[in-house]
């Protein structure tokens, strides 16, 4: 296996250039957590032209609805769930200058596209390694609608988070080149 | 006359539910360390370690294994001669459902249930969901089961013509499993239910998935041989573990059928991660 690339937030135009569908990566910095229901109130703050609670541009948002954190620890075991549930927000997210999301899972055509136009990525973590990615998470802190509980949006402190490009901005996705590698008769 | 009281019905829900989040199948775990050995995808071969070591994290530090600890699914049999004690709980349920609260809450597990359409959640995990059979004797058995969302998503049901046969039975669930691709945490274990009705279907399917031990062959030869050419397919899609291309898709298929209508052929598909969290309890 070829050596993960470090990344960091904010994510520039530069340095999602760099990165390849198939490239594993090691994140470092900020990265923000948003699920279906936290998606859904962006979107209409966003219809309604009001302000978003954190600023997109450049940022990573973590498709998570971690568990309870027990004493002691940031937080709880945070594996990613299943991204296509976002595709509808996606697009519009990547125009306000979200440069990356992770999740797991297949994203569909407007998403691809919104990667290309935008100059952004889709990644995965292993999805069911809740545990063990959470090891990663340093701090955790719930920066918009602590009424959804576990869809609260957080704000995660980050070191070498591992995760995967799935689709990189020049079209390339690591999902059907891996089945097409793999696929038998 | 077995008497069973309820304070311990709880109680014994309460670890099960805690159990089955922290610690993995020692079966599943065996089907997974097996396919070390034949997964031919290095990237394949790095989710499958990860897989393992999540788990002895999980296990040691009572950390979920999956964030998605599962809406709350239980099998309950009873026997007519077992007589409950309730020791101030309403009902068998009432007593499933509070150890199924109290698991969920002290084991820092997530409250995954919510109103289907304003979305808000209970709180508790709770409803619980909860399978009924009388059967004879004085056997009482739960088997507690935490399922995923990403898994059921992925799920299917099709109601065929007789005149498919075996061969629509095979083509529908590795379609399934193929539409389904990176979504529902592959390596998967699938559970397959045959015959029955519009509802039922469903049920065997899910039914399917408690076989013990997981990856075990179906008692009658048949249903054997059709659950290995079902497994050779699903692991020649090429979709691999979490998707990203390899050898291994799914770590088991389990058949459950059950006699159906002379118009009917019903055929569900329900798939589960490779958490796999099934745990029984007998009384």
């Amino acid at each position: 296996m070829p050596e993960a690339k470090k990344i960091s937030t904010p994510l520039t135009d530069e340095a999602i250039a760099q990165l390849k569908a198939g490239d594993s990566v090691l994140i470092n910095g900020t990265i923000y957590t948003g699920r279906d229901a936290a998606h859904k109130k962006l979107a209409d703050l966003i219809a309604g032209g009001a302000a978003l609670p954190f600023d997109l541009r450049g940022q990573i948002i973590f498709y998570v609805g971690p568990t309870p954190a027990r004493p002691g620890n940031p937080i709880g075991s945070a594996g990613p769930t299943t991204s296509y549930r976002m595709d509808a927000y996606a697009a519009k997210l990547h125009e306000l200058g979200l440069k990356a999301s992770i999740g797991k899972g297949s994203r569909n055509a407007e998403v691809k596209d919104s990667l290309k136009k935008f100059k952004a990525v889709y990644m995965a973590v292993t999805g069911g390694a809740a545990a063990l990615v959470s090891k990663s998470i340093k701090k955790a802190e719930v920066v918009a609608y602590p009424e959804l509980g576990p869809e609260a949006i957080q704000k995660l402190e980050v070191e070498n988070f591992p995760a995967q490009v799935i689709n990189d901005m020049y079209g390339g996705d690591i999902y059907e080149e891996g089945r097409r590698q793999y696929e038998r008769n | 006359m077995k008497k069973v009281n309820l304070s311990k019905v709880k109680e014994k829900i309460k670890q099960a539910v805690q159990d089955a989040n922290f610690n993995i199948d020692p079966d599943l775990k065996k089907l997974v360390q097996n396919c070390l050995t034949t997964e031919e995808a290095p990237g394949g071969q790095v989710i499958l370690k990860q897989i393992l070591q999540n788990a002895d994290i999980a296990a040691s530090e009572k950390l979920a294994m999956c964030q998605d600890t599962g809406l709350a699914v239980f099998f309950v049999e009873m026997g007519e001669a077992v007589q409950l004690e309730y020791a101030g709980f309403k009902s068998l349920r009432d007593a499933i459902s509070q150890g199924t609260s109290e698991g969920y809450g002290e084991g820092y597990l997530r409250k995954s249930v919510c109103d289907p359409l304003s979305r808000k959640n209970t709180g508790d995990n709770t409803p619980v969901f909860i399978h009924w059979e009388v059967v004879a004797g004085d056997a009482f058995k739960i088997t507690f089961m935490a399922k995923g969302g990403g898994s059921e998503n992925m799920s299917a049901l099709k109601m065929m013509a007789p005149s498919a046969g075996a061969k629509g039975i095979e083509d529908f669930v590795v379609e399934t499993v193929s539409k389904a691709g990176p979504n529902p945490c592959p390596p998967t274990v699938v559970g397959v239910g045959i015959g029955g009705n519009f509802d039922t279907s469903a049920l065997l399917a899910k039914k399917a998935l408690l076989r013990k031990p997981v990856g075990s062959a179906h008692a009658e030869p048949a249903y054997a041989e059709m659950e290995k050419r079902i497994f050779d397919r699903i692991n020649k899609l090429g979709i691999g573990p979490m998707g990203m291309g390899g050898r291994t898709t799914s770590l088991a298929v389990h058949i459950v059928s059950h006699p159906c209508h002379i118009a009917s052929f019903p055929v569900a598909v329900n798939i589960n991660c490779h958490s796999h969290r099934i745990v029984e309890i007998d009384f």
